[in-house]
């Protein structure tokens, strides 16, 4: 089964060994991970794609969310799990095209909604970004029609609730002041109701 | 680099320009450390060089495990944070048995060890090791500290990490260039920020109500006492929930000492070599309260059979132990005190009574385990010494156990009635852990009767400590249970693998002459009726004292669940005594 948590750690070295070493010790497989700045200074903001064991069950994502609570470095967790979401990736796919064949391709990434963003004489890069089925969709039809795939870089799943208002979509609306964080302090960790959800 | 470090400690309210040396320990003077247990070196001789500046007790430990399991014994005695000290590379990953003993079983403790310079760090330098990357899954958490400024900060926050929340142990390294350098120093403005309690802590009322509402209507309630009662010193409120409703209580291994072994409420140890008569009490009751407790697997036997018609509230300061082996049908999330109060006066009062008198008439067929009633045939039992010991000092000594067959035994005949009084490790299952430890438990309470109990196996570990007691001069009885076998692992040889003992005999030296060589005074015990003048001799020699207890061979723990099993299915002691025949007639 399939989980995914956004993770706000502090950017400080060694983060990243933390986060991923507390998935090694719970032996559970990390499918995705990335990171890069939040809407926080100092914050970096993780979605995590994990694949838990077999046996897991319900509440394997709370206890995941609870062991990511106690490194001290993290911020905030959230566990997306059935919640509605929008997910996407980025996909660099780099092609073999001469001239006789460009225009297939282009007429593909044109219908996948993805762009040509380097050509070169024997071949051209794609930029798409989407679900991963549409990229996967792609690169399928890519092969398919024999344009032969040199290439693949794929910047792993990134994940924002759909509608829920962060603290700083709150601040941005001058509204729940009492949940920004003063500058130069540790922004607050936010208690969701847990009891609630065993 | 000279300062004048003021006798009054005035650097402390004084931002004052130090080496980082110096901020090392006026940090730790800072945070009220009275006693360091650690070995110097190359990477950490600028700090060791400062010591003789500041009111701080080091004690020189032969192997850097003993200083980790030093901190470990003396936070445990005390309730205080444990530090201890080492070089980098080989210093510091010798560390790490104890800091993992330490995280396993909750304890804070802050370790510091030397790094090489931040300039050569990452070239394979001479005594260079990643520590905090080796240590990172086994400490709360852990520093690598390049500059001076950054020191004081570090380790008031390791402090800060050590002792909150679910304590555990935190690792502070610093180069050798940010001990050399200098920064200012101010105690006050290295403050660490708020501690903020883990976001998914959170007791709700109605869940108090559903947890009361279970709790009142309970016919065969059981309280679970784990270690979180000492951690969060909610004795007293455990034993108003207990005494109020009428509920009798189990504890783990490590909650021995948290309810007092004999209040009439206490059945004794569950688990693995708990008491029959309490783990039956588990199976079949209607209601588990679970006090700062994790369901160990050592606790609950297989979990598909776990007390399989009970409901159950798990009390617990860590989120992540929710629903980890047991699942909680209530989860009260939080300090066990505070959550004990608030959960307290929805709880008039009920009558117990039929439940109480089931549990106490089960005992009855189960005591066939108490062998220290038998007549003396000339063997030796470890029980008998475990029993004579508790029995001398009244029940008021700090125990300091290894791990192994003495642990067990020590944990069903020495009756503990006050909390900190045992020291053990649970969690890891450390062997060489009791000499170090009783030596801090020892360092952090001088006043204290303090006795190692190890089996002959254990602390041949860390027997070179015995040099650090002589040295510091103290006062720790030492007590071997000499089996001449790894005797816990001989058991489980005699119970799954065919009584095949293999690597288990053990050839031990005399250790009264090891004592002796170390200038401590000793003697062995053979005979039950020698038992009680050699204690009486220990207690009253002026100075540590070894007896190595020739104890039964072959001798197991009972009752046992074997690995795989339900808690009910426990293997009991014979009811003739197995040990004065041949293993073929039985």
């Amino acid at each position: 089964m399939l989980h995914t948590f956004i993770a706000y750690v502090e950017d400080r070295p060694g983060v990243l060994a933390r986060v991923a070493s507390l998935f090694r010790r719970l032996n559970i497989n990390i499918i995705s991970l990335t990171v890069g700045h939040s809407e926080r200074p100092g914050v970096s903001r993780m979605t995590i794609v994990a694949n838990a064991p077999e046996h897991a069950n319900a509440e394997t994502g709370n206890r995941i969310r609870a062991s990511l609570y106690k490194l001290e470095d993290v911020v905030e967790v959230d566990d997306i799990g059935r919640a509605p979401a929008v997910t996407r990736e980025l996909a660099l796919i780099k092609v073999s095209a001469t001239a006789s064949n460009r225009s297939h391709i282009f007429e593909l990434a044109e219908v996948f909604r993805a762009r040509i963003v380097d050509l070169a004489p024997d071949s051209l890069m794609i930029e798409i970004t989407g679900v991963e089925s549409k990229i996967e969709g792609l690169i399928q039809v890519l092969n398919e029609t024999e344009n032969r795939v040199l290439e693949v870089c794929r910047s792993g799943k990134m994940t924002m609730r759909r509608g829920k208002h962060s603290s700083g979509v709150l601040r941005a609306m001058g509204a729940g002041d009492a949940e920004a964080p003063k500058p130069g302090i540790h922004p607050p960790k936010t208690a969701d109701n847990f009891a609630d959800n065993i | 680099m000279t300062n004048n470090i003021d006798k009054d400690n005035s650097h402390l309210t004084t931002p004052t320009r130090l080496t980082g040396s110096e901020i090392v320990w006026a940090t730790l003077v800072g945070e009220d450390v009275t006693e360091v247990f650690g070995y110097p070196g190359g990477a950490i001789l600028p700090i060791y060089d400062a010591l003789r500046k500041f009111p701080i007790r080091h004690i020189l430990v032969r192997h850097e495990q003993g200083a980790s399991h030093m901190a470990d014994g003396y936070a445990r005695a005390s309730g205080k944070v444990g530090v201890a000290m080492a070089t980098s590379g080989p210093g510091a990953t010798n560390l790490v048995t104890g800091i993992a003993t330490a995280m396993l079983d909750s304890i804070p403790m802050v370790c510091i060890t030397g790094q090489v310079s931040s300039k050569v760090l990452g070239t394979d330098a001479f005594q260079e090791v990643d520590i905090t990357g080796i240590t990172l899954p086994v400490t709360k958490h852990n520093f690598l500290v390049t500059r001076a400024e950054d020191i004081a900060p570090a380790i008031r926050s390791a402090f800060q990490i050590a002792r909150s929340g679910r304590p555990g142990p935190v690792l502070v390294d610093i180069t050798k260039d940010a001990q050399q350098n200098s920064a200012i120093f101010d105690f006050a403005a290295a403050k660490p920020r708020p501690y903020l309690p883990h976001p998914m802590l959170s007791v709700i009322d109605s869940r108090l109500a559903d947890a009361a509402e279970l709790i009142r209507n309970a016919k065969r309630p059981v309280i679970l006492a784990g270690h979180g009662i000492l951690q969060s010193n909610a004795g007293e409120q455990v034993r108003t929930l207990a005494e109020r409703m009428q509920i009798p209580v189990g504890t783990t291994l490590l909650g021995l000492g948290a309810f007092p072994a004999s209040h009439p409420l206490n059945m004794g140890m569950m688990g693995m070599h708990g008491e029959s008569w309490v783990n039956d009490a588990i199976q079949q009751a209607d209601l588990l309260i679970a006090c700062g407790m994790r369901f160990d697997d050592r606790v609950i036997g297989t979990p598909s059979t776990y007390s399989p018609n009970s409901k159950k509230i798990h009390i617990e300061i860590d989120p992540a132990e929710i629903n980890k082996n047991i699942k909680a049908d209530i989860a009260l999330v939080g300090d066990l005190r505070e959550v004990l109060e608030q959960l307290l006066p929805l709880l008039p009062g009920r009558d117990g009574s039929s439940w109480l008198n089931a549990i106490e008439s089960s005992k009855g067929t189960a005591a066939v385990r108490d062998i220290r009633n038998l007549p003396d045939d000339g063997h030796l039992y470890a029980a008998h010494v475990m029993h004579d010991l508790w029995r001398i000092t009244e029940g008021k000594a700090i125990i300091a156990t290894d791990v192994g067959q003495h642990q067990m035994w020590e944990a069903q005949y020495y009756h503990h009635d006050h909390p900190r009084t045992l020291i053990t490790s649970g969690g890891l299952g450390t062997m060489g852990f009791a000499l170090p430890a009783g030596i801090g438990a020892k360092v952090a309470c001088p006043e204290k009767e303090v006795w190692v109990i190890a089996g002959d196996g254990g602390f041949q570990m860390t027997s070179s400590e015995l040099a650090t007691i002589a040295q510091e001069k103290l006062k720790v009885n030492i007590a071997i249970i000499n089996n001449g076998y790894l005797g816990m692992v001989r058991q489980w040889q005699e119970f799954f693998y065919d009584r095949n003992y293999e690597s288990t005999p053990l050839v031990s030296p005399d250790f009264v002459k090891l004592a002796d060589a170390h200038g401590i005074a000793g003697l062995a015990v053979r005979d039950r009726g020698n038992l009680e003048a050699a204690v009486q001799t220990a207690r009253s020699h002026n100075g540590a004292f070894l007896i190595n207890f020739m104890v039964e061979k072959e001798d197991s723990v009972y009752p046992m669940i074997p690995a795989g099993k339900a808690l009910h299915e426990m293997i009991r002691r014979p009811g003739h005594n197995p040990l004065v025949e041949k293993p073929e007639d039985e």
